[in-house]
């Protein structure tokens, strides 16, 4: 037995969406190497919807693994409906991450969040889902 | 799936020779050596030649071994009897940042219980300088504790010039040995240092059983009340079988210490120069002169260590990190941390130590899988040569 469950392992050696995109609508990076955990995300969007999205990351398995499986949730997913997303359901997805990497999964939640509210305000549009949202919030990663 | 194992400052398997030395002493030689019928005799017998195999090793005399349970117990003793010994003296010990935390948390219990303790720094080689040494020293200071070899960097400390300085000022010298040991030839008398912890699972003998070398002449109190084992310095049944491991495994490393030497330097140097030649931006942490044989701590520039160590091995090759994300706690590796590196060369720094074991064939597999998921790691990660990551870079999570 691992550190990891399988189903982390087979995303963070397989990893979805993994890379970047030519012109993308929206543009997140969260985290930064001094933490260890740096998350970039490119969403390709129409008509607030997320055709597309890509990750790249700089980060341990966990957080990896997390960059995948929440690329994946988003695709096809409303605005609205992607920022609904929290870490917890990319931890649920994986099946559970050891309590010490949880944090690890806030990484992609920001991201995601973030890469969104840039789009929002370029377009101008009002996101319900971006309402309490700060970008320079300081998150604990727990 | 093959196996290859790069970690042995961690652990070292046993050798056959040493279990089967051991093995006896589980079952028909089971006696307590404090008995006083044959059987009891024979394990106080297998101990005391043990003792004088650990002796030869490092050039001690045999009734200046005192069997512990752990080169962690050896250090707790250390320092802890010392600082009480002289307690009337001083309050004041002298260590390294880049200790073994068997050193720096036990420094820690001691400042909490009002003693002084200065963590000399080192520089980006991880050496601590004499003269910082010599400056720290005050008419207060008991205790110099600097450790011989780093167990992350392997850099070895000057410790007979760190003795000379040692002796200069009256104080107590100790050093924490575990990682040198096997790895350098050892002479305690010619390094003339007062106290040494050893460990024998560091040495392809058991875990659970270390020693401190204490010479002659000088006692410091007991860490271990109870019975009057180990010339009543250190009470408990003896681990018999352990302590034979460890006897036989110091023999065999005494005999075998050139070639050790020899072969695992060469398996290193050979690894060393297969990564840095196939990988791009990679560094090697430490000082190449003064390093253990074994040893190779390096950055792979743009990728987390952990995530490295973690693909490792879905393939079979096992080394190590203190890096980022290792812990809840978040912390970091303290030693490269010492040494000045930047927190991100920090997190993407892996330890591979070589050994007995190791063979060409190893390296080459590892090497060739190395290659390849530093690529893939690389190929999604945000930084590269034209987008290094900066330190400097404000963090937004509370590391």
């Amino acid at each position: 037995m691992g550190m990891y469950n399988e189903k982390v392992m087979e995303h963070f050696t397989n990893p979805r969406n993994a890379g970047t995109m030519e012109n993308p609508d929206a543009v997140g990076s969260y985290g930064s190497p001094v933490c260890g955990d740096m998350m970039e995300i490119s969403l390709k969007i129409e008509d607030n919807v997320i055709v597309d999205a890509k990750f790249r990351t700089f980060g341990c398995g966990s957080a990896i693994a997390s960059s995948s499986v929440a690329t994946d949730m988003i695709k096809g997913k409303t605005l609205e409906e992607a920022l609904a997303l929290t870490n917890q359901n990319f931890v649920d997805e994986l099946g559970g991450l050891p309590g010490a990497k949880i944090h690890c999964s806030v990484l992609s939640e920001q991201a995601i969040k973030l890469a969104i509210y840039n789009y929002a305000k370029e377009k101008g549009l009002v996101l319900e889902g971006l309402k309490d949202f700060d970008p320079n919030e300081e998150h604990d990663h727990e | 799936m093959r196996q290859v194992y790069l970690d042995y400052s961690a652990t070292t398997p046993v050798k056959n020779k040493v279990l089967e030395e051991m093995l006896p002493y589980f079952s028909e030689n089971f006696g307590n050596p404090s008995s006083l019928y044959q059987i009891g005799f024979k394990s106080k017998d297998a101990i005391t030649l043990a003792r004088s195999r650990v002796a030869q090793l490092i050039g001690a005399e045999d009734k200046e071994i005192y069997f512990t349970s752990s080169g962690t117990e050896a250090d707790n003793w250390a320092v802890i009897g010392t600082a009480k010994a002289l307690k009337p003296k001083g309050n004041h010990i002298i260590t390294s940042k880049i200790e073994h935390h068997a050193l720096l948390h036990t420094c820690e219990y001691l400042e909490k219980e009002g003693y002084q303790v200065t963590y000399l720094n080192v520089d980006k080689k991880g050496m601590v300088s004499l003269e910082e040494l010599e400056r720290a020293i005050t008419d207060r200071t008991i205790l110099i504790s600097i450790m011989f070899a780093n167990n992350e960097v392997g850099t070895i400390q000057p410790i007979k010039e760190i003795a000379k300085i040692a002796k200069k000022h009256g104080v107590l010298f100790h050093t924490d040995g575990v990682q040198a040991l096997g790895n350098l030839p050892i002479d305690v008398k010619e390094l003339n240092v007062d106290m040494m912890s050893i460990s024998a699972h560091k040495i392809y003998g058991p875990k659970g059983v270390g020693a401190l070398y204490i010479r002659k002449g000088l006692t410091i109190p007991n860490l271990i009340h109870g019975g009057g084992q180990e010339n009543k310095k250190r009470a408990g049944t003896e681990n018999v079988p352990g302590i034979v491991g460890f006897g036989k495994a110091a023999s065999l490393a005494d005999e075998n210490l050139a070639s050790h030497i020899e072969k695992v330097r060469t398996l290193r140097d050979y690894f060393i120069s297969q990564i840095t030649t196939r990988i791009e931006d990679v560094v090697v942490n430490g000082d190449m002169e003064h390093r253990l044989p074994g040893n190779a701590n390096l950055i792979f520039k743009y990728i987390e260590g952990e995530a490295l160590l973690l693909y490792m091995d879905t393939k079979g090759i096992f080394a190590s990190t203190g890096s980022a994300c290792s812990s809840a706690t978040f912390s970091p590796s303290h030693v490269l941390s010492a040494m000045g590196l930047p927190l991100e060369q920090v997190y993407s720094s892996i330890r591979f130590t070589v050994g007995d074991f190791t063979t060409k064939e190893d390296i080459d597999y590892a090497v060739d899988e190395i290659v390849e998921m530093v690529e893939k790691l690389r190929a999604f990660s945000p930084y590269n040569k034209d987008n290094v990551m900066n330190s400097a870079q404000s963090c937004n999570c509370q590391a």
